[in-house]
């Protein structure tokens, strides 16, 4: 490491967030990131990564997509963020160009600053619509961290701040589970169930055939509402516009966020149906946020819908999908006892491997390699794998060899490790 | 109000959004030829035949759309050429082999075909669909994925054609993506997609801007420029069927092939008969003061009157002021000079033919030199003749990479009427500043990789016999896990072998190992 990013370091330990800076220290991963364009990150120290981790999707179409900064360019000589309270131009063709390209039950936009602002909103939407309080989420779900979305996560990062929900009204029930989500549902006292169309956090575990479809039939029969968190799982990384549809159902809210700007001015939306966003006939100053749909942010998010619905989209992420798989494979059959599972729906995909933290030396090796691919927070077996839809061939087939080396010197790490103690 | 914000936010028209669209392209077609790889002969075969089929059928009818759309040449003949780039182009090629290894015990040689990857093709709007058919033939039969871009005036039916051909391709298991086609063609926009890294190679047809642009562009390119051929019918040649072929070949599809005869360049002895035989073949042998007239309609300051390519014979008149019988295809005028000074030596699209009588074999051939001279060099030359010396001496004397002899040039050079083989482009050699002097085809799309044993007898070579690459074929489709109907998941996912759990002991004990590993690494690949 260079004196230079040794210094940086500790002035970051100073006055940014000290744990973190060790956690990352102390897993082996001394990145700082520095420049970054396409799909590829620049350390500090001039080294060059592939970026497979891209902020959950928020790099889909590269880093700082040249498109995307002609367009926020262009805008910027016209645009500010606007002021939240008015009628605004880019505000409201976002909005049409979200209905248009949801299903066809969506037709408001609710605009949020970041991810969990806009899952808030559309809790609060929820509560709104059926006067009803309680929410369902799932075991080991991740919405973001405001009042409520914090609320309908894992308790690591609620209870520190004395945020976990204490009066029963955030109900937790396991992934693929529809017995217990019955349960959950039946007294008919639910707002509204929120799923990541595919969590996440949680190592990309997928839902069954039929739970998804399965879940919103119980929502309607229960008079509660299905949203659709896509934060991470929309914007043509499964292949459809949104990766719920894709599961055949047509849900209340559609929230999505990160990716939509393309990493270069964030905003988050909540697309909701007529029924799901009432509040807005009845008084539209309930909820306010100043930065919510910040104009420029709309600009850029116009143009990151035109690019996901070029033609030549569909047949590149399936290239990447299915050329990505098959490589994985092989390198599966050469690791069989380590390397024991790939889950995937498009670009989204988790590698599974046979150790209960066995994709933090995976993500150390592919790092040493050049890859940038982090392990799930709430299930650090499994590798999060995600490629962007503008992903090139070489790009892929230069990726394919460092994950083949990297996985098998992850192995005789951990098996190495094994077999020394039993030595 | 709302235009304006659309118009703020416009971005369109610069050079980043070009860019973008042509990398979307050419990324998608870069997967398609990798994948397009992995397939074996029989499979390449298949596709390739599935889309002759297709652009047979649809010969007719994208035969009557671009002469429609354009207002070049006859439908009937349009047919024709699409009926010869699809099905005979297959036949012809269909027992060549550009998917395996040869083998060359003799020499120890081992030859692995490699295709050039993605092609950017231009269609020009005189040829459109016969040229659309040509090279997409040509891509696919090597494994290439290919990207036309039509010329702005034949784009609807290139564009047409060059899905119905994707679609075709697609459905004979051809990778998606494999036949691309730019549907909004623009020069700024061919220009992206010529200089992009992206691209293999160029198969440049069309206009000589275009063509020089494509060789500048920093990628290989195969282009072609105008042709001028000169038609020498000597004292020898059987000058009634000479002028049935010179007839036939310039009235087809009226001339906008640029394969067709510019100039007949004859010898006093013949003239009289030559011309009674073209009279009697469809010619309108014109007057002095009508070839003046097309002299002056052809020709305008700034060059060749544009609207009278592929236009036919009455019509040409009629514009010109002077009527001719309805049964005259092509319009033949004498000059008596070749050069600057005549501009009815320069290229003519339609049909309209120059005329020349020279003193000597000597000077017809200076005359089809210097025909060449004003464009044309390296396309296409013709004799009529039954003398073998004299079609030495002419083809060893003119700047052309072919001469055609005793056949109609139009169908000729290109290899449907001679021996050579058919293309719909014709290479122009170093006379015409280009690479490659043959007729392109398929074999201009692929090379070599070859392997290459010791010479020495000692070194014998190994049995490649039952050898090849890996032809995998299609990727499969990756499952979507839990989508209904998703591929089934080819997933080996194996029971864990060791999947007990881990004591913190374990874990600690392991931390230490790691990390001892990874210092070992660090070390090995810092070296
Ligand atoms: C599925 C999902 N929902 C919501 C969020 C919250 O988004 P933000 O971090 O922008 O608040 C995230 C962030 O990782 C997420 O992955």
């Amino acid at each position: 490491m260079s004196e230079a990013k040794q210094e940086f370091l500790e002035r970051s330990k100073e006055f940014w967030n000290p744990d973190k800076t060790q956690f990352w220290q102390d897993v082996g991963v001394d990145l700082v990131i520095d420049r970054r364009e396409e799909y590829f990150l620049y350390d500090l120290d001039g080294r060059r990564l592939i970026d497979m981790h891209l902020n959950g999707g928020t790099y889909n179409l590269g880093h700082r997509n040249a498109e995307l900064i002609e367009v926020l360019n262009a805008g910027a000589k016209h645009f500010d963020m606007g002021n939240h309270h008015f009628p605004a131009l880019a505000r409201t063709a976002l909005a049409e160009a979200l209905a248009a390209c949801t299903p066809p039950n969506l037709k408001y936009t609710m605009y949020g600053a970041g991810g969990a602002e806009a899952i808030d909103i559309a809790l609060k939407s929820a509560r709104n619509a059926t006067g009803k309080r309680k929410i369902v989420s799932i075991i080991k779900a991740y919405h973001g961290h405001t009042g409520l979305a914090v609320k309908t996560g894992d308790e690591r990062f609620s209870a520190r701040f004395l945020s976990e929900d204490t009066i029963g009204e955030f109900i937790q029930v396991p992934h693929n589970d529809l017995e217990q989500m019955e349960d959950a549902l039946r007294e008919r006292d639910v707002a509204a169930v929120i799923m990541e169309t595919i969590p996440a956090t949680y190592g990309f575990p997928m839902p069954r055939e039929g739970y998804l479809p399965a879940v919103k039939a119980l929502c309607e029969k229960y008079g509660a509402l299905y949203i659709a968190d896509e934060v991470q799982t929309g914007l043509m990384r499964t292949g459809t516009m949104w990766a719920i549809t894709r599961y055949g159902v047509e849900p209340d809210m559609i929230v999505t966020g990160k990716g939509i700007t393309g990493g270069l001015y964030p905003i988050s939306c909540c697309v909701a149906s007529e029924e799901a966003g009432q509040w807005l006939k009845q008084d539209g100053f309930a909820h306010i946020s100043t930065a919510g749909g910040a104009e420029l942010g709309c600009v850029v998010a116009m143009k990151v819908l035109e690019i996901l619905q070029r033609p030549t989209i569909l047949s590149t992420v399936n290239y990447i999908a299915d050329y990505l798989r098959a490589g994985l494979n092989e390198i599966q059959a050469l690791y069989p006892d380590f390397f024991i599972g790939i889950r995937q729906n498009g670009l989204v995909m988790g590698l599974e491997f046979n150790d209960p933290e066995g994709a933090k030396p995976v993500m150390r090796q592919l790092y040493e390699h050049g890859v940038w691919a982090i392990f799930s927070t709430l299930d650090p077996r499994v590798l999060q794998f995600k490629p962007g839809v503008l992903a090139s061939q070489a790009l892929c087939e230069e990726l394919l060899g460092y994950v083949e080396v990297a996985i098998g010197l992850a192995q005789a790490e951990v098996f190495g490790a094994r077999q020394r103690r039993a030595g | 109000m709302e235009l304006d914000f659309q118009k703020v936010i416009d971005i369109s028209d610069t050079p980043v959004a070009r860019r973008a669209q042509v990398d979307a392209v050419l990324e998608r077609a870069r997967w398609a030829s990798q994948a397009f790889q992995r397939y074996d002969r029989d499979m390449t075969l298949a596709i390739a035949e599935a889309v002759a089929d297709t652009a047979y059928e649809k010969a007719a009818e994208y035969g009557e759309w671009a002469v429609r759309e354009t207002g070049f040449g006859v439908a009937e003949h349009k047919t024709i050429k699409n009926q010869l780039t699809s099905r005979t182009l297959f036949e012809h090629y269909r027992d060549h082999d550009f998917v395996n290894p040869r083998i060359d015990r003799a020499r120890k040689l081992v030859e692995i075909p490699r295709p050039a990857g993605v092609i950017f093709a231009l269609a020009p709007s005189t040829n459109p669909i016969a040229t659309v058919n040509f090279k997409v033939l040509a891509a696919l039969l090597t494994r290439n994925a290919i990207v036309l871009s039509p010329h702005p005036a034949a784009r609807e039916c290139c564009t047409d054609a060059a899905h119905t051909l994707a679609r075709a391709a697609e459905a004979a298991g051809a990778p998606s993506g494999a036949i691309q086609v730019v549907t909004d063609p623009s020069i700024p926009l061919i220009e992206a997609f010529m200089r992009s890294e992206k691209t293999n190679v160029i198969l440049a047809t069309g206009g000589n801007a275009m063509v020089r642009a494509a060789y500048s562009s920093s990628n290989p390119a195969i282009g072609v420029g105008p042709g001028n051929a000169p038609a020498f019918v000597d004292a020898t040649a059987d000058l009634r069927s000479a002028a049935r072929h010179l007839i036939e070949s310039k009235s087809f599809d009226n001339s906008v092939l640029c394969t067709n005869e510019s100039m007949v360049i004859t010898l006093a002895q013949v003239d009289a008969d030559l011309r009674k035989a073209l009279q009697q073949a469809g010619a309108h042998l014109c007057s002095e003061e009508e070839t003046a007239a097309l002299r002056g309609y052809l020709f305008h300051s700034r060059g060749f009157n544009v609207e009278a390519i592929g236009r036919d014979a009455r019509w040409i008149a009629e514009q010109a002021g002077f009527r001719i019988k309805p049964k005259a295809s092509v319009l033949v005028t004498p000059v008596t000079k070749i050069g600057v000074a005549e501009p009815l030596s320069k290229e003519k699209l339609c049909p309209v033919m120059g005329y020349y009588v020279a003193r000597s074999v000597t000077q017809a051939i200076t005359q089809a030199r210097a025909l060449l001279r004003m464009s044309g060099a390296g396309h296409t030359a013709v004799i009529h003749s039954r003398d073998a010396a004299t079609a030495m001496d002419y083809a060893a004397a003119v700047e052309s990479c072919r001469v055609v002899v005793n056949a109609p040039a139009s169908q000729g050079a290109s290899g449907f009427a001679t021996h050579l083989p058919p293309t719909f482009t014709v290479g122009t050699g170093f006379f015409g500043r280009s690479a490659i002097g043959d007729n392109i085809g398929p074999k201009h799309l692929i090379q070599w990789t070859r392997l290459a044993y010791n010479k020495d007898e000692a070194e014998e070579m190994g049995d490649y016999s039952a050898l090849g690459p890996r032809f995998s074929g299609p990727i499969p489709p990756a499952p979507a896990d839990g989508v209904p109907g998703s591929a089934a998941a080819p997933n080996v996912t194996r029971l864990p072998r060791a999947a007990t759990p881990v004591t913190a002991e374990e874990r600690a004990m392991r931390e230490d190992i790691r990390r001892i590993i990874v210092e070992e690494l660090r070390a090995v690949l810092r070296k």
